[in-house]
C-alpha cells in the first residue's frame, strides 16, 4: 500500500534526522549547519493492530505521548546544545550530553521498535529466514532457544531498559544485549531487533506480570524488518 | 544453610486509604505483588549467598551482590515508602505535624513551596526508574538536608544518611492512574506524605529509621 510506504519512509527520515553523525548528507562536516528537527514518525499500522499481544491503548499512549515527549525534548535540548556550541560554552555542552543521550535514545529506540513489530496479518510472528535465521540457529540452536534467552535477558533488567539482538560491526557476530533506560544501540553494535522493557510498554495490560508480555510479544515481531537490518 | 527470611510488612492503612491521590488498585499491586517479589527474590539470593559463604565460594558471593542490592533495595525502599505515606484526611498528612523538619526545610530552601518545587524538579529529572528522597546528612556534628535521587532500587544507606521520606518514580507507582502524566502524580503525592513519620525520622537516628527491618525478618 502506498500509504504504508509513505509512513515507512517518514519513519526512516525521522531516524536519519535523529542521528546526523551517521548520515552522509552533505554539509554536516561544516562548522555550522541548520539542524532539522526530528519528528514523530507515523506508525506503520493502526494502534489496535497488534492486539491481543499489545493493546491499542498502550500503543496509542506509547507512540503519541511517550515517544512524542522524547521527540520534543530531543529537539529542545539539541537546540540548547547548538546554542552552547555557538557560544563555546563547554560546561553547558557537557551538562546537556545525558539529556541528548536519553531523549535522542528514546527517539531512536522507539522508531526502531515500531518498525520491528507487525500485526500477525502482515507477517508479525513469522519466523526469520535466510542469513539471520542461520545466524540464530548457529548461535542458539533454535529460534525457541533464542527467544528463551532473550526473555531471560528482558526479565533480568533491573529498572527501565531494553533488550536488543545486536550485530557486532567488527566481527559480524550476533548477541543479546540489554541497555539501561534509553541508552541506544550505537558504536560497535548494530541494532537488529529490540523489545521495550519499560513498564509503560506493558503495564496497562499485563500489570506486574511482565513475563506474560515478554512471551506474547513474539507473536507480533516483524522478523522481516530484523532481516533488513542484519548485514 | 540458614539465612534470614524477610516477610512483607503489612500496610499501616487500607489499600484504598490514599484515594483519590493513589488508587487502591495501584496500592494493592504495588504492595502485594511488586514489594512481595523483591522480598521473594531477596530471600532466594540470601539463601544462595549463605550457601556460597559456607562453601567458601567467593566468585558466587560476588556474583550475587547485584541481586542482593537490587532486591534488598526494593524491600528497604518500599517499606520506608509505605510508612512515609498517610491518608490525606489524617493530621499526619499535614506539614504542621513536622515542626522541626519544616524549620530546617525553610532554613535550607527559603520556604516550603520552594522546597516542593526543587523536590518536584528532581523527581521529574529521573531518567528511567528510580526514587527521590529527602535525606538528612550528618557529617560530624553538622547536619543538613538534601534532595537525593537514586536509580532503580538503589537504597539510601550511605554513612551518616537518614532517609526522611521517599517518592517512588517507577512507572508502576502511578501508571494505572496517571498514565504518562507523571507531573500530576508528583503534584498529588504531597497530599499523602506522612509528615509525622518524616519528623520522627528527622529527629531520630539512622538506626531508628531502619528499625522496621529487624521487625520484618
Amino acid at each position: 500500500m502506498n500509504s504504508t510506504l509513505l509512513r515507512t519512509s517518514a519513519l526512516r527520515s525521522a531516524l536519519r534526522a535523529a542521528a546526523p553523525k551517521t548520515s552522509s548528507r552533505a554539509g554536516l562536516a561544516g562548522t555550522t549547519f541548520v539542524r532539522s528537527k526530528v519528528t514523530l514518525p507515523d506508525l506503520p499500522y493502526d494502534y489496535g493492530a497488534l492486539e491481543p499481544a499489545i493493546s491499542g491503548k498502550i500503543m496509542e499512549l506509547h507512540h503519541s505521548k511517550h515517544h512524542n515527549t522524547y521527540v520534543t525534548s530531543f529537539n529542545n535540548f539539541s537546540e540548547q546544545m547548538a546554542e552552547a556550541k555557538h557560544k563555546e560554552d563547554i560546561q553547558t555542552q557537557i551538562a546537556l550530553q545525558p539529556l541528548i543521550n536519553f531523549h535522542g535514545g528514546g527517539h531512536i529506540n522507539h522508531s526502531l521498535f515500531w518498525e520491528n513489530l507487525a500485526p500477525t496479518s502482515k507477517g508479525g510472528g513469522e519466523p526469520p529466514k535466510g542469513q539471520l535465521a542461520k545466524a540464530i540457529n548457529d548461535n542458539y540452536g533454535s529460534l525457541d532457544a533464542f527467544k528463551e534467552k532473550f526473555n531471560a535477558a528482558l526479565a533480568g533488567i533491573q529498572g527501565s531498559g531494553w533488550a536488543w539482538l545486536v550485530q557486532d560491526t567488527q566481527t559480524g557476530g550476533i548477541q543479546i544485549k540489554t541497555y539501561a533506560n534509553q541508552d541506544p544501540v550505537v558504536g560497535q553494535f548494530r541494532p537488529i531487533l529490540g523489545i521495550d522493557a519499560w513498564e509503560h510498554a506493558y503495564y496497562l495490560q499485563y500489570e506486574n506480570r511482565k513475563a506474560e508480555y515478554f512471551k506474547a510479544i513474539w507473536d507480533v515481531i516483524n522478523w522481516q524488518a530484523a532481516e533488513k537490518r542484519f548485514k | 544453610m540458614s539465612a534470614p527470611t524477610y516477610t512483607l510488612p503489612p500496610l499501616p492503612y487500607a489499600y484504598d486509604a490514599l484515594e483519590p491521590h493513589i488508587s487502591a488498585q495501584i496500592m494493592e499491586l504495588h504492595h502485594n505483588k511488586h514489594h512481595q517479589t523483591y522480598i521473594t527474590n531477596l530471600n532466594s539470593a540470601l539463601r544462595s549467598q549463605a550457601e556460597a559463604v559456607h562453601a567458601s565460594d567467593i566468585t558466587t558471593q560476588v556474583s550475587l551482590q547485584q541481586a542482593i542490592k537490587f532486591n534488598a533495595g526494593g524491600h528497604i525502599n518500599h517499606s520506608l515508602f509505605w510508612q512515609n505515606l498517610a491518608p490525606a484526611s489524617s493530621v499526619d498528612a499535614k506539614s504542621s505535624s513536622a515542626p522541626e523538619l519544616i524549620k530546617q526545610i525553610k532554613a535550607t530552601w527559603g520556604d516550603e513551596e520552594s522546597f516542593r518545587e526543587a523536590f518536584k524538579a528532581a523527581l521529574l529529572g529521573i531518567q528511567g526508574s528510580g526514587w527521590g528522597w529527602l535525606v538528612k546528612v550528618e557529617t560530624g556534628k553538622e547536619q543538613r538536608l538534601a534532595i537525593v535521587t537514586t536509580k532503580d532500587q538503589d537504597p539510601i544507606v550511605g554513612k551518616g544518611e537518614t532517609p526522611i521520606f521517599g517518592v517512588d518514580m517507577w512507572e508502576h507507582a502511578y501508571y494505572l492512574q496517571y498514565l504518562n502524566g507523571k507531573a500530576s502524580y508528583v503534584e498529588n503525592i504531597w497530599n499523602v506524605i506522612n509528615w509525622k513519620t518524616a519528623e520522627e525520622r528527622f529527629k531520630g537516628t539512622r538506626a531508628d529509621a531502619f528499625r522496621i527491618f529487624k521487625a520484618s525478618i
